[in-house]
């Protein structure tokens, strides 16, 4: 450690150097060339004809295929949607016909899961239930994809006082979690009175747009100043056609991923709200519902809770593990090759 | 039998150098395991380095010059491994050591700069403690580690270096951030230094700075060093020795200078013909020449063809003249809508910046606001069919300039005058007009292209949003631009992901042409690109210039850039012009320090013979 | 920084007063008789009536009885539940033992998501790190009612380990199984976050430079790894203290934890909207000073945001 070294002072003032002549080395260096045949030039920058043309989409697609995560939530939804669309395909039994001499009754023939206190059939009703709980997950996600999706992407694109303003009314909303909002709304006389599939999604729309929001906003900012924005401008393209035309379509990925995922949280959010006794009305068949009302016999009869929870467990996690799968396939990091 | 005994020896009577290699490479191959089966990264490379030399690897990207270099540190990403040969580091094989001794060895033995200032110190720890933890983990933070720490930051030229030291990376500028990554690989003595491109990130002046420091330091410790980067003059002006890698092999190595002058394999005669900073000569186009009647040899690189150059220079300033005399029957074949405004002869002045000042308001604490001059009084006038290049570091406003006479941002004051007429105050159908006449062509092909269009519809869009022609004559006129930039047909149907740097580039210039515009504003437009494609891209600009009667603005910090393309330069520092002339004019005789200054930075500028 | 803390605690006054608005604003401006709001549609007693005309200022235009409810909400003066207590003193009630529950639930969730992400993305791809991504998928699926249940089925009723329910006191121990399936949902969501930005940040540039320096491989995870990751972790658990106190309301249902949340999901069965209204404010003032912290934490973790 004995070595000083001058600290350089060309810092402060510029100094024109003396031009540099390359170093000579006193040793002698070996002249060393490879075979051509070994590296045979290619020529510069040709494009590859060979490979199909592939766009992004076309590109995630080929790689979701080859996902199990993909593969297995995306059956599942398949499952899940059409036993929404047909229960009647499945269960032959009238959910709704239910005599108290079968309450609380086991597993029988023709009854694989038993029957509820008030001798409802749990298999029938579980898959009747489908219906209601899938409902309320596409519509608040479709409407939280149109109210949070137009806010966040007029905030990102055009900033100044419009995003100044939804910034904040994002922060007001947030200060209120999903569910407690959720359950302030519910419980109202104008709610409670009127409940429905539709309130329940009103209520959860209200709270659960900030989200999209935030996420269109983020990505539409990422692109807005992107150079192929800048270049359509500079081509004469108007802002708003700008956006609509090239900054929102790259921005869709991110909102794909989150609205997938959200689904599966406004399943549970309804799940939790009917627990509670503010969700859907008894007259509408869902889980939620059947999870509440088997909820007193638990410990004598856990299959009547156990059943629907599965139901609406492995709906969810087919939604969240459809997100995920879509998050490694639209990583825009994995885009550049 | 390895690569190396096969090939041949040009320089062959040695008298054996007595010196033990320190760091051996010897038929090194390194394989990638990716989604699409192994990759082989690295083929049969070897080098030696011999104590207190400086041995430079070029190599465009892709080429493994990075990867053989962090091998010999056991730094390779996680999917990648020595699939074959020997990495011998002072006599000791270290190809397969053990976790702890490859430990052992960086740092103290073999030290590291890294590439990107920006990313490569961690944001949260302040400066002394990332140095200081390299003195502790090598055993060497006495009790005076405090002092140490200062030392060692100051001998990496950092001024006022124990305040420094408490502070955070984000509070440092590029430059200092550099100096600083210097001071961690060389705090430890190592015997072996790897520089990684380690200025590539940085303003030419900044980076020759530094470039001079690390030389000088090395040279003081006995470092040997070896240096990663794509720039040839820059390897050679600081190496000894060259290593030259194409597609993961060597294909040449020996003393810097003689491979500099005598390149033997074609691919080293690639890179040399190409190396911008070595170009002595505005490029050519191929009219030109033919029309000057020279005696050229048709190669089937126009890379090439440009640097051949038998064609004597311009003389002085022909740069007007020619264009305007190869651009006549062009300009004849145009639609005949445009017909009047072609009537203007060449050499008139297209495009006037007058006074131009741009004041931005930053954001200060407790929502104070202060100016910010980024243009201040810039007056550059272009005539047309020539090109104007804009120089200057970052910083400079050269961009803010591009960015108001593209008149996507408004002026603070000055004005702009296009064939005449004030941009400034152009509105609806007027600004609707001026945008078919002025296109601009970016620096990042990556972020140029919209990556959902395909290039079809990316040519496209300027027809459509003009409402030229109809399905049929757009997609003809789309095959004639692809054909304009050498592209094939088929290309139309892919997408910008599926397309290198170049390509994308040479499809953002057939969609600027879309709309036959007179001026061109490349904002940096080659600077992210590997050097041969780079000079691929300029010459396509080059060509295109002489047959559409085209007048670039071209912006950009690379002189050796200018020196090809330009006709005329300005050169901006902090807002201001600080010499404007003809590009001969500058570049034999600069008037301004700070010009003389920014020449002197390009690398290899001196080694020019 | 202190200029910092001042400025962010300003910015949180208009997301506080925000936030209220946005409460009084659903309970007293949706359609219906306000009245018939705070009564939960039951008929009343006019001597209740009148009591809550008086509370709730409803003969006052909407701006005064904003800011007085406001002033109520600062000053504690929330009013009287149906049953005639005082709505501060069952709220001075209830919140020691919800603190402790949503303390303990945040530090389940932060000690163990931490620990499980960074060894699951240290060892991205292995065995590990799978098993606990589907096991962390699965608990974000399975809503924390079923969770509560099962738990308390299994772990309380068949096995014996824990209590059902807890008593009134609501001693520490009661708490483990509720504070547990309280931050089971809150754990899988950091544990995901976690591990994602810890092999993020195992392929950042500084952590390649680090390791050229010579630093032994623990001391690359704990000194350079680490702490970069924590930062949204610290975030996300700072907004997470919000859904914790919605969680409760579940979680403290199910175990009968005397706590805010049980308050609520009586209130809410018994229609008592101003018990609701008073709570939920209180939960606002809450999640904003939480925030607050969060920020501060967020500053000291990460240099380069104390200036900006």
């Amino acid at each position: 450690m004995s070595e000083k070294l001058t600290p350089d002072t060309d810092l402060t003032k510029p100094v024109i150097p003396a031009a540099r002549q390359g170093k000579k080395s006193s040793r002698v260096i070996e002249h060393f060339v490879a075979p051509l045949e070994d590296t045979p030039l290619a020529a510069i920058d040709n494009v590859d004809e060979t490979a199909a043309p592939l766009s992004l989409w076309a590109e995630a697609w080929r790689n979701l295929r080859k996902q199990p995560l993909f593969l297995i939530s995306a059956l599942l939804i398949v499952v899940v949607l059409v036993v929404a669309f047909f229960p009647q395909w499945f269960a032959s039994v009238d959910p709704t016909s239910c005599t108290l001499d079968n309450s609380a009754e086991g597993a029988r023939a023709g009854h694989p899961m038993g029957f509820t206190l008030q001798g409802c059939d749990v298999y029938s009703r579980m898959i009747y239930g489908t219906r209601a709980s899938l409902m309320v997950g596409v519509f608040t996600t479709i409407g939280v994809l149109i109210i949070g999706g137009i806010m966040g992407a007029l905030a990102g694109f055009y900033g100044g006082w419009i995003d100044a303003i939804l910034a904040r009314l994002g922060d007001i909303f947030f200060a209120l979690p999903l569910i407690l909002g959720a359950i302030v709304m519910m419980q109202l006389p104008a709610f409670r009175d009127n409940r429905s599939v539709w309130t329940v999604v009103l209520v959860l729309v209200i709270f659960g747009w900030p989200q999209i929001a935030r996420i269109t906003r983020g990505a539409v900012i990422e692109n807005r100043n992107a150079d192929f924005v800048t270049a359509a401008k500079a081509l004469g393209l108007s802002r708003f056609s700008a956006l609509v035309r090239h900054v929102v379509p790259n921005s869709l990925a991110p909102i794909i991923v989150v609205a997938s995922i959200s689904l599966g949280t406004f399943i549970v959010a309804e799940a939790t709200l009917s627990f509670l006794g503010i969700g859907l009305p008894d007259t509408i068949m869902s889980w939620g519902n059947d999870i509440a009302n088997a909820q007193p016999q638990v410990r004598n009869n856990p299959a009547v809770l156990l059943w629907p929870a599965v139901a609406l467990s492995i709906t969810v996690l087919s939604f969240i593990m459809l997100g995920d799968a879509l998050r490694d396939a639209l990583d825009p990091k994995a885009r550049k090759r | 039998m390895s690569n190396h005994e096969k090939g041949k020896s040009v320089s062959s009577s040695a008298p054996r150098n007595d010196d033990a290699p320190l760091l051996e490479i010897r038929d090194l191959a390194i394989t990638f395991d990716t989604q699409n089966g192994p990759v082989n990264a690295v083929r049969n490379a070897h080098l030696t380095i011999l104590p207190g030399e400086t041995v430079a690897i070029v190599g465009e990207s892709g080429s493994g010059k990075s990867t053989t270099a962090l091998a010999a540190i056991g730094l390779l990403p996680s999917n990648g491994r020595v699939s074959g040969g020997r990495i011998i580091f002072d006599g000791e094989d270290i190809t397969n050591a053990s976790a702890k001794r490859i430990i052992e060895l960086r740092g103290n033995s073999i030290g590291m700069v890294p590439q990107d200032p920006m990313s490569n110190l961690n944001p949260v720890w302040k400066i002394g403690f990332q140095v200081k933890e390299t003195l502790k983990a090598n055993g060497l933070d006495g009790a005076n580690s405090k002092e140490r720490v200062a030392e060692v930051l100051s001998e990496a030229g950092l001024p006022d270096a124990a305040a420094r030291a408490k502070q955070y990376p984000h509070e440092f500028s590029g430059g200092m951030r550099q100096r600083a990554l210097i001071a961690i690989g060389l705090a430890c003595r190592p015997r072996l230094l790897i520089a990684d491109e380690p200025t590539s990130a940085l303003d030419v002046t900044v980076q020759r700075q530094i470039l001079d420091h690390l030389d000088r330091m090395t040279t003081e410790l006995g470092t040997a060093v070896l240096l990663i980067t794509h720039d040839l003059g820059l390897a050679a002006e600081r190496a000894e020795k060259l290593v030259v890698m194409y597609k993961g092999q060597v294909v040449e190595s020996g003393p810097a200078l003689e491979i500099l002058r005598n390149p033997q394999h074609p691919y080293t005669q690639r890179l040399v013909n190409s190396a911008p900073s070595l170009a002595s000569r505005r490029l050519q186009s191929q009219k030109a020449k033919d029309a000057l009647a020279a005696a050229v040899e048709d190669l089937d690189d126009p890379a090439d063809a440009a640097y051949t150059g038998e064609a004597p220079m311009r003389a002085g300033h022909t740069a007007s003249s020619i264009p305007a005399a190869a651009a006549q029957p062009v300009k004849a074949a145009r639609p005949a809508k445009d017909g009047e405004r072609k009537g203007a002869q060449a050499g008139e002045t297209i495009l006037e910046i007058k006074n131009l000042t741009k004041v931005f308001k930053l954001r200060g604490a407790l929502g104070k606001t202060t100016d910010f001059k980024a243009v201040d009084d810039v007056s550059i006038s272009v005539p047309r069919g020539t090109t104007m290049a804009i120089v200057g570091e970052s910083g400079s406003g050269k961009s803010t300039v591009a960015q108001m006479a593209l008149s996507l941002l408004a002026p603070t004051e000055g004005s702009i005058l296009f064939d005449g007429v004030e941009v400034n105050t152009l509105k609806g159908k007027a600004l609707f007009d001026f945008r078919r006449r002025v296109q601009p062509i970016f620096q990042d092909p990556y972020g140029s292209l919209d990556p959902m269009f395909n290039i079809y519809r990316t040519i496209e869009e300027p027809l459509k949003i003009h409402k030229i022609g109809n399905a049929k004559s757009r997609e003809k006129k789309v095959r004639e631009l692809l054909d304009q930039v050498s592209m094939p047909a088929s290309t139309m149907h892919r997408f910008p992901n599926e397309l290198s740097g170049g390509q994308r580039q040479r499809i953002a210039i057939a969609r600027a042409l879309a709309l036959n515009p007179d001026v061109i504003i490349c904002d940096e437009a080659v600077s992210a690109l590997d050097v041969l494609v780079q000079a691929q891209v300029l010459n396509l600009l080059n060509e295109l210039q002489e047959d559409l009667g085209l007048t670039y603005l071209f912006i950009t910090h690379d002189l050796a850039v200018v020196r090809q393309i330009a006709d005329h330069v300005t050169v901006m520092q902090s807002g201001r012009v600080v010499e404007a002339s003809s590009t001969d004019d500058v570049f034999s005789n600069p008037k301004q320090v700070y010009t003389q200054e920014l020449l002197n930075a390009i690398p290899g500028a001196a080694l020019l013979v | 920084m202190v200029m910092f803390t001042l400025r962010r605690f300003l910015q949180l006054i208009p997301v506080f007063f925000g936030a209220t608005l946005l409460v009084y604003f659903l309970v007293f401006a949706t359609p219906g008789d306000p009245i018939a709001a705070l009564s939960g549609g039951k008929p009343m007693a006019p001597a209740v009536e009148a009591a809550l005309r008086a509370q709730y200022n409803l003969d006052q235009p909407f701006w005064v009885q904003y800011g007085l409810y406001l002033k109520n909400l600062v000053t504690l003066n929330l009013g009287q539940t149906f049953s005639g207590q005082a709505v501060s003193d069952v709220i001075g009630r209830a919140y020691p033992v919800t603190a402790r529950l949503a303390v303990m639930a945040l530090a389940f969730e932060a000690i163990f998501g931490v620990f499980f992400g960074v060894i699951a993305g240290l060892r991205k791809g292995k065995l590990f790190d799978s098993t606990v991504l589907v096991a962390s998928l699965v608990v974000i699926a399975v809503p924390v009612f079923v969770l509560g249940f099962v738990l308390q089925l299994v772990v309380g009723v068949q096995l014996g380990w824990a209590k059902p329910t807890v008593s009134g006191a609501a001693p520490l121990n009661e708490l483990v199984l509720p504070a547990l399936v309280l931050g089971l949902v809150s754990l899988a969501y950091v544990i995901r976050l976690t591990r994602a930005s810890v092999s993020e940040n195992m392929s950042a540039d500084y952590v390649r430079t680090a390791t050229a320096k010579g630093l032994s491989r623990r001391r690359v995870v704990v000194v350079h790894i680490l702490r970069n990751s924590l930062i949204p972790v610290v975030t996300f658990l700072g907004a997470d203290l919000g859904s914790l106190m919605g969680g409760a309301i579940v979680t403290e249902g199910i175990f009968n934890v005397p706590g805010i949340g049980n308050l609520l999901y009586k209130a809410i069965q018994n229609g008592e909207t101003p018990t609701v209204v008073a709570v939920v404010g209180i939960l606002v003032i809450v999640f904003v000073v939480a925030n607050l912290v969060v920020d501060l934490l967020y500053a000291w973790l990460d240099p380069r945001i104390r200036y900006v």
